[in-house]
């Protein structure tokens, strides 16, 4: 949210490879020119080929390499769109929207004690985030069981810390829970994941008196901001309608926490 | 080759505009599209004071098309005069504001604060199914069709476009009171009202229960209505529903409509108003038309 927003671009991307990392979790590569101008927390829309499937599908950037030409997209099937883009291989085609979002202000977090917090398919942005973050990294994850998944990538940006809701792995709970377990304190949080997790942070950063950037999620038509069909309730007056109603897609999907009411 | 076409006294570059509500004011897709192309933007429907329009979820997509049920959030006439007009100023489009209310007198105060300002027409939102009060209550019956259309038309100094619903018994009677009313030209359709329930959590996909179908799903239903109601009235009618490219525009224009919008299909492709541009001129130059016009309800009787 610091730096200057490029031109967005419809284009085509290749696909490089795609493998599935974790049941129904893909891990997706592309060549595409938007590798480019993409930054930590941003995400691009993916059109499905079936016309009957018209929107776009708003998926966070999990990795870019800028020298490869490369997007690393991580995530979950969880309907017609995504089943059709898991059926991907080496060489097809997509359309692809973007640069989409403001993305998390790696700025303000420079040098000092993050916590980056994932929780289930919100743990794909924190990759990104951690390899452009300079700080003292604590990365907090999330899963639903042992099924785990980007561990081994983000374990080699800072000190990893797992939580599993049935226990099997780390910590039994949410990422909440390895707060009070490990006694860790942070400066600044950064996170993505399911709302109750957001909702909890938002609460705990707001007792402890530090900075929290949450990434959000709604449903999505258009993506750059005319649709205002992904709103989120704020405390101030948004930019577009001044009625504390801000768009996911443009003005987040990061937030301030103390700035959105969730 | 001449694309130009007229509607009330106001010639358009081409017979292509944006629907209300599926491109800003325009701002939000100046990345993808040259405004100067466009023969009119039709901007998100504005109204007297600020609307935070309704919950989320507001969107849903459904085969081939989308529910919506955005309940018209917008910054009210303030901040749209100051900030949106005076960007749309700036390119050779024709601006057309859409005006929508919960009163017929928020009607008629934003149609009289633009009646100072440099817009072109006025397009009036009687028929969107996504707020409770106004807007759709005016558009359903014909005798309140026929009240707030003369009494906007005794106070707008543009001419006056009504958006009718096509969530009617006959449209062709909500056409005809519009005319007999003094509007200068009528649009359609605007959404039509649906649901859809996720079956496995047992909710509705959308906060509001209900919301308006757009996309290509809807578009035999207008190319229908802008038939019927081209033939029942003399004023011009601006056809749209599902358009994605050249040959839809032109399905709508033999079928008896003077202009074309495109809405929903911003979404699906954000370069899509100059392809149907591009198509339109396509077609013309394959079947050899020499003016746009000519295609205006041309399908053979």
């Amino acid at each position: 949210m610091d730096e200057k927003t490029v031109r967005k671009k419809k284009v085509t991307a290749t696909v490089v490879s795609q493998e599935q990392i974790a049941e129904r979790i893909y891990d997706l590569r592309l060549e595409t020119e938007l590798a480019q101008d993409a930054r930590a927390g941003q995400f691009v829309a993916l059109y499905p080929h079936n016309a009957a499937t018209l929107l776009p599908r708003p998926i966070s950037i999990c990795e870019t390499d800028r020298a490869e030409g490369q997007l690393r997209l991580v995530y979950r099937v969880a309907g017609k769109g995504t089943a059709e883009f898991s059926t991907y291989g080496a060489g097809d085609t997509l359309d692809v929207l973007g640069v989409l979002g403001n993305g998390f202000p790696v700025a303000r977090a420079a040098g000092r004690r993050v916590f980056l917090m994932g929780g289930g398919i919100g743990i794909p942005p924190m990759l990104q985030l951690a390899k452009e973050l300079d700080a003292e990294k604590h990365i907090l994850l999330g899963y639903r069981d042992q099924d785990l998944f980007l561990h081994e990538d983000l374990g080699q940006c800072g000190q990893v810390y797992i939580a599993t809701e049935d226990g099997s792995v780390g910590v039994q709970g949410s990422v909440m829970d390895i707060i009070k377990v490990n006694g860790l304190t942070a400066d600044v949080i950064m996170a993505c994941g399911p709302m109750p997790m957001l909702r909890a942070i938002k609460q705990y950063a707001a007792e402890q008196g530090i900075d929290a950037y949450i990434s959000l999620e709604e449903r999505m038509a258009c993506g750059v901001g005319a649709c205002l069909g992904c709103v989120c309730a704020t405390n101030g007056v948004d930019s577009h309608s001044h009625v504390k109603n801000a768009r996911i897609c443009t003005d987040g999907p990061v937030f301030e926490a103390r700035e959105v009411n969730i | 080759m001449n694309t130009k076409v007229t509607i009330a006294g106001v010639t358009l570059n081409n017979p292509v505009m944006t629907a209300s509500g599926t491109f800003g004011s325009g701002m939000e897709y100046s990345d993808f599209v040259d405004l100067n192309r466009l023969g009119a933007v039709v901007t998100k429907g504005v109204a007297n004071v600020p609307w935070p329009g309704n919950p989320t979820p507001r969107v849903a997509e459904v085969y081939g098309g989308m529910l919506n049920a955005i309940g018209l959030q917008n910054p009210g006439i303030d901040v749209f005069v100051e900030r949106d007009i005076p960007f749309l100023k700036k390119y050779d489009t024709r601006i057309i504001v859409n005006v929508c209310g919960k009163t017929v007198d928020d009607y008629l105060e934003v149609v009289e604060r633009l009646g100072h300002e440099p817009v072109d027409m006025l397009e009036i939102n009687v028929s969107c199914p996504n707020v409770k009060e106004g807007a759709i209550a005016f558009g359903q019956k014909a005798d309140h069709l026929y009240d707030i259309t003369s009494r906007i038309k005794r106070r707008a100094k543009q001419p006056v476009i009504m958006k009718l619903s096509p969530n009617v018994t006959d449209i062709a009677e909500m056409a005809r009171a519009a005319e007999a009313a003094g509007a200068d030209a009528l649009s359609m359709i605007n959404t039509i009202t649906g649901m859809k329930i996720d079956i496995h959590r047992r909710r509705f996909a959308l906060a509001n229960k209900t919301g308006g179908l757009s996309g290509p799903a809807v578009k035999p239903v207008a190319v229908r209505m802008v038939y019927q109601a081209s033939h029942a009235v003399k004023i011009p009618v601006i056809g749209m529903g599902g358009i994605a490219n050249g040959e839809d525009a032109v399905e709508f224009l033999l079928a008896g409509a003077s202009a074309v919008a495109v809405g929903a299909m911003n979404f699906v492709d954000p370069c899509a108003t100059v392809k149907v541009i591009e198509g339109i001129e396509d077609y013309m130059a394959r079947y050899h038309v020499e003016n746009v016009t000519d295609l205006i309800g041309a399908v053979d009787e």
